[in-house]
C-alpha cells in the first residue's frame, strides 16, 4: 500500500499525460483554479452587465423589445441634448462639492474622534448614525425639512421674525442643488470620518512623541506625519466616496425627481428616467455608459494622485 | 331550471348590484358557467395592481377576486405597487417574459410593449356590446394600431378643487367655465392671500394632467395625428404665456411639487385652488370637515379651442402573452368589468374612479353627494395621452419624460424664453419620436 501511495504521488513523466491531467496537477495552474470562482462571479455580475449596458447603448432597444444596432445614434442625440449636458454639469458639480466638503469635514471629525474624549466609543457610534439610516428615509426626512410649505427651517425663521414667507428650498435651481448636496454631505461624512479614524489609529504614537520632542508644531505634525501616513487610506476612501457620489440616485429621486426644471437631474437619475420610465433602454444605457469615462477619470485622479510613495516616505514629489 | 335560475340571477344582479350584497359567490358561479372564457384547469393567476388610494375600493376589489377564485377554481395572487413603480415592473416583466400574468397600471403603459400584450379584442367587444360605446379616450388607451391590447378599466378624474368661500371672496359666484375667467379667479385669489397652486414639478399625475389641459385648451399639441412634431407653434406660445400668467398667482414652490404636495397644502389650509382627484375631499371629510364643507370641484374650464381638453388618468389592465392561462385572464377581466361587480366596486371607490363606457348602469356614487358629480365626467371629457396622436410607446415616453411639464416650468421659472422652451420641447420630442 505504501508503495502504491508513493507511486501515486510521484509525478508521471510529462510525455505520458494528457493536457487535462497536466492542467489539473501543475502547480502553476493551481492559482488559476483558485481564481476561477472569483473570476466567474466578477464576470457574471460585473463584466457582463457592464458590457451588456455598453452594447445596449448602441441599439434602439426599448423595454420589452431587443432593438437593433444603430451605431452612435443615441450618443449623437445626447450630444445635442441640453438636458443631458445639464445632468453632466449637475453630476460634476454635485460630486466635486460634496466630495471635497465630505473629505474636509470627515477628516476633521476623524482627528477629533482620535483624541481622548469622554464616552469615546459612544460618540463614535453616534457619528455613524447618518450612514446607517437607509438613504430613502433620510432623503424623505430632508424632503420634509426643505418642503416649500412645511419646512421646519422656514417655520422656525418665520416664528423668529427673520423672514416673512417660506423659503422655496427645492423650487429654485441653485437652492435645490445646495439642498441635495447638503443632504449628500450629511449622509456621506460618517463613512469618511470612521474610515479615516481607522487609518489614524494605525499611526504609531512613537512618531508623534519623537516629533514633539523635536519641537514640531501641531501643523507640522499633521502635515509631515499624519497626512503622509494617512494618504493610502485617503486614496481608497476618496475613490469610494467619489464613486458613490457620482452615481448617487436615491437621494435625488426621493427629494426632487431631478427637478426643478431638471436642475438637480444627475446622470444616474436621467438614465433611469429615460431608460426605465420612458422605456428607451438604449438611450438610458447611453447615458449610463457616458458616466464610465468620468468615473475612470475620477478614480484615476484619486488613486494615482494620492499614491505618491516618495511623499509618504518623507521625500519630495517630482 | 338551473339555467333559468342562473339567468335570472345574472339579470337581477346586473340591474340591482346584488353582487355587492351577500350572494356575490352565487352570482360568480352563475357568471362562470355563462362566461365565454373558460379558465384553464388548475390555473394560477398573479395580478400586479396600483396601490389603493381608498381602502374600501381595495376591500371591494378583493371580495370580487375572492368570488372569482371560488367560482372558477382559479387561484389569484394580488400584489400592489405605488403608481411610480408599476410601469418599471410591468416593463421588466415584458422584457424578461416572467412575472405577473396581468398588470393593472396607469395611462398608456401597455403601449410601451404592445407585442407582449395578450390581444383583448374579444373581451373589449363583448363588454362594448353590453355597456358601450367605449369613450374615445378609453378606446385610445386600450388599442394600439387598431388592435385591443388592454382593457381600460376606469378613469380617475382630476379636477379643480377649490374653497368656496375663497372663490366668492375673489368675486366669483360660480367657478369660471373659460380659461380667461380661470386666470381672473387665480389673480383674485392671490390678491386675497388665498392662493392657487398647480404642480410644475415632476408630478406624474397632477403635473402632466393640468399642463396638458393648458396646452390643449389653447390648441397646442406635441405631435399631430401622424406623429409629426408641432409643439413649436403660435398656439403653444399662447399657452406658455397663459400658464406664466397663472404661475405668477401661485403659492411659492410649485416647481418642486410632486403628486402629494398639493394635497398636503390644501388640507393644511394654505392652498385654496388646485387640481386633484377626489382624494383631497375624501381626506377632508374624514379629518377636516370644515374644509370639506367649504370645498367643491369644478370641470376644467374651456380654452380658446372651445371644447373640453381634459387629460385624465386612465387605468388599463393587460395580460401578458407569456401567461399560461390566457382564458383565465380574460375571464377575470370580463368578470370584474361586469356591471354587477363593477358598480359596487366603483361605488366603494367613492368617486375616485369613473366608468370607461357610456352605458354602464348609473352609479349612486355620482348622485349621493353633489360634490362628486364632476368626477363622473372624466371618461367622457378626457383626451388620451397623445392628444391628437394615437397612444403609442412614444407618447408614453414623452409623458414619462415630462416634456410638456418641463416646457412650461422652464418658461415660468425664467430658465428659457418662449422660443427656447418650445425649441427644447421640440428637440425632446424629435428625440422620442425620431423613427415615427
Amino acid at each position: 500500500m505504501a508503495d502504491a501511495a508513493l507511486t501515486h504521488d510521484r509525478p508521471a513523466p510529462a510525455s505520458g499525460r494528457t493536457a487535462w491531467e497536466r492542467l489539473r496537477a501543475t502547480r502553476g495552474w493551481a492559482g488559476f483554479w483558485f481564481m476561477l470562482p472569483t473570476a466567474l462571479i466578477l464576470g457574471l455580475f460585473l463584466a457582463y452587465p457592464l458590457l451588456k449596458g455598453i452594447w445596449l447603448s448602441f441599439t434602439n432597444a426599448k423595454i420589452g423589445r431587443a432593438g437593433v444596432f444603430i451605431g452612435l445614434e443615441n450618443y449623437e442625440w445626447l450630444w445635442d441634448d441640453d438636458v443631458f449636458w445639464l445632468s453632466v454639469f449637475n453630476t460634476c458639480l454635485y460630486t466635486a462639492i460634496a466630495s471635497v466638503v465630505k473629505f474636509g469635514v470627515g477628516l476633521y471629525l476623524a482627528l477629533l474622534l482620535n483624541k481622548h474624549i469622554p464616552f469615546k466609543s459612544l460618540v463614535r457610534s453616534i457619528v455613524l448614525i447618518p450612514f446607517v439610516v437607509p438613504t430613502v428615509l433620510s432623503a424623505i426626512a430632508f424632503w420634509w425639512i426643505f418642503d416649500s410649505q412645511f419646512s421646519i427651517i422656514s417655520w422656525s425663521l418665520r416664528h423668529l421674525g427673520i423672514i416673512d414667507g417660506n423659503i422655496d428650498f427645492l423650487g429654485r435651481p441653485d437652492m435645490a442643488r445646495a439642498c441635495v448636496i447638503f443632504a449628500n454631505i450629511w449622509r456621506g461624512v460618517p463613512f469618511i470620518a470612521i474610515t479615516l479614524l481607522a487609518g489614524l489609529q494605525t499611526v504609531s504614537p512613537s512618531l508623534y512623541e519623537a516629533a514633539t520632542i523635536d519641537g514640531a508644531s501641531p501643523w507640522q505634525i499633521f502635515y509631515k506625519i499624519t497626512l503622509p501616513l494617512l494618504t493610502p487610506i485617503i486614496a481608497v476612501v476618496m475613490t469610494f466616496s467619489v464613486l458613490f457620489t457620482f452615481t448617487d440616485f436615491q437621494l435625488i429621486w426621493a427629494m426632487t425627481r431631478g427637478g426643478p426644471v431638471n436642475a438637480t437631474h444627475l446622470m444616474a437619475t436621467l438614465s433611469y428616467q429615460r431608460g426605465i420610465l420612458s422605456g428607451s433602454l438604449g438611450e438610458g444605457a447611453a447615458i449610463a455608459t457616458a458616466m464610465v469615462p468620468f468615473l475612470l477619470a475620477a478614480i484615476g485622479i484619486s488613486w494615482f494622485g494620492l499614491q505618491r510613495r516618495a511623499w509618504q516616505s518623507g521625500g519630495d514629489d517630482r | 331550471m338551473t339555467v333559468l335560475d342562473r339567468r335570472s340571477l345574472l339579470a337581477g344582479a346586473a340591474a340591482t348590484g346584488l353582487a355587492a350584497g351577500g350572494d356575490l359567490l352565487g352570482f360568480a358561479r352563475a357568471w362562470a358557467q355563462e362566461s365565454a372564457w373558460k379558465p384553464e384547469p388548475g390555473a394560477n393567476l398573479s395580478l400586479l395592481r396600483w396601490k389603493r388610494f381608498v381602502p374600501s375600493e381595495d376591500e371591494a376589489f378583493m371580495r370580487l377576486v375572492d368570488a372569482f377564485s371560488k367560482a372558477t377554481g382559479v387561484k389569484m395572487t394580488v400584489t400592489n405597487e405605488s403608481f411610480d413603480d408599476i410601469q418599471p415592473k410591468a416593463s421588466v416583466a415584458a422584457n424578461t417574459g416572467q412575472g405577473p400574468d396581468m398588470v393593472w397600471g396607469l395611462y398608456s403603459f401597455p403601449a410601451l410593449f404592445p407585442d407582449k400584450c395578450l390581444p383583448m379584442a374579444d373581451v373589449a367587444e363583448s363588454l362594448g356590446k353590453k355597456y358601450g360605446p367605449w369613450y374615445p379616450s378609453a378606446e385610445a388607451y386600450g388599442k394600439v394600431k387598431g388592435k385591443w391590447i388592454a382593457i381600460p378599466v376606469a378613469f380617475n378624474g382630476g379636477y379643480p378643487n377649490y374653497r368656496i368661500s375663497a372663490m366668492k371672496k375673489a368675486g366669483f359666484d360660480k367657478f369660471p367655465t373659460d380659461t380667461a375667467g380661470f386666470l381672473e379667479l387665480c389673480r383674485g385669489l392671490k390678491k386675497n392671500n388665498t392662493p392657487a397652486g398647480f404642480a410644475l414639478g415632476h408630478a406624474t399625475g397632477d403635473g402632466n394632467s393640468w399642463c396638458h389641459w393648458a396646452l390643449w385648451s389653447h390648441g397646442g399639441y406635441l405631435v399631430d395625428a401622424n406623429e409629426k412634431i408641432i409643439i413649436n407653434s403660435p398656439e403653444t406660445a399662447k399657452a406658455l404665456e397663459y400658464v406664466k400668467a397663472l404661475y405668477e398667482t401661485f403659492i411659492p414652490g410649485t416647481v418642486s411639487w410632486n403628486d402629494s404636495s398639493n394635497n398636503k397644502a390644501f388640507l393644511s389650509g394654505e392652498l385654496y385652488l388646485t387640481n386633484n382627484g377626489i382624494s383631497i375631499y375624501a381626506a377632508a371629510k374624514r379629518e377636516n370637515p370644515k374644509i370639506a364643507e367649504d370645498m367643491d370641484h369644478a370641470l376644467w374650464p374651456i380654452g380658446p379651442v372651445g371644447k373640453p381638453t381634459e387629460f385624465q388618468l386612465a387605468f388599463p389592465i393587460l395580460a401578458y402573452t407569456y401567461t399560461k392561462a390566457p382564458n383565465a385572464c380574460k375571464a377575470f377581466i370580463a368578470f370584474m368589468m361586469d356591471a354587477a361587480n363593477y358598480n359596487p366596486w366603483l361605488e366603494a371607490a367613492q368617486g375616485y374612479l369613473c366608468e370607461p363606457m357610456k352605458n354602464y348602469p348609473k352609479n349612486p356614487v355620482w348622485t349621493m353627494d353633489p360634490k362628486n358629480a364632476v368626477f363622473a365626467e372624466a371618461g367622457a371629457r378626457s383626451l388620451a395621452a397623445g392628444g391628437l396622436a394615437p397612444v403609442t410607446e412614444k407618447t408614453a415616453a414623452a409623458l414619462a419624460d415630462f416634456v410638456v411639464v418641463d416646457m412650461f416650468a422652464s418658461y415660468c421659472t425664467g430658465r428659457d424664453d418662449v422660443k427656447g422652451a418650445m425649441r427644447n420641447a421640440e428637440r425632446a420630442a424629435q428625440r422620442i419620436f425620431r423613427n415615427a
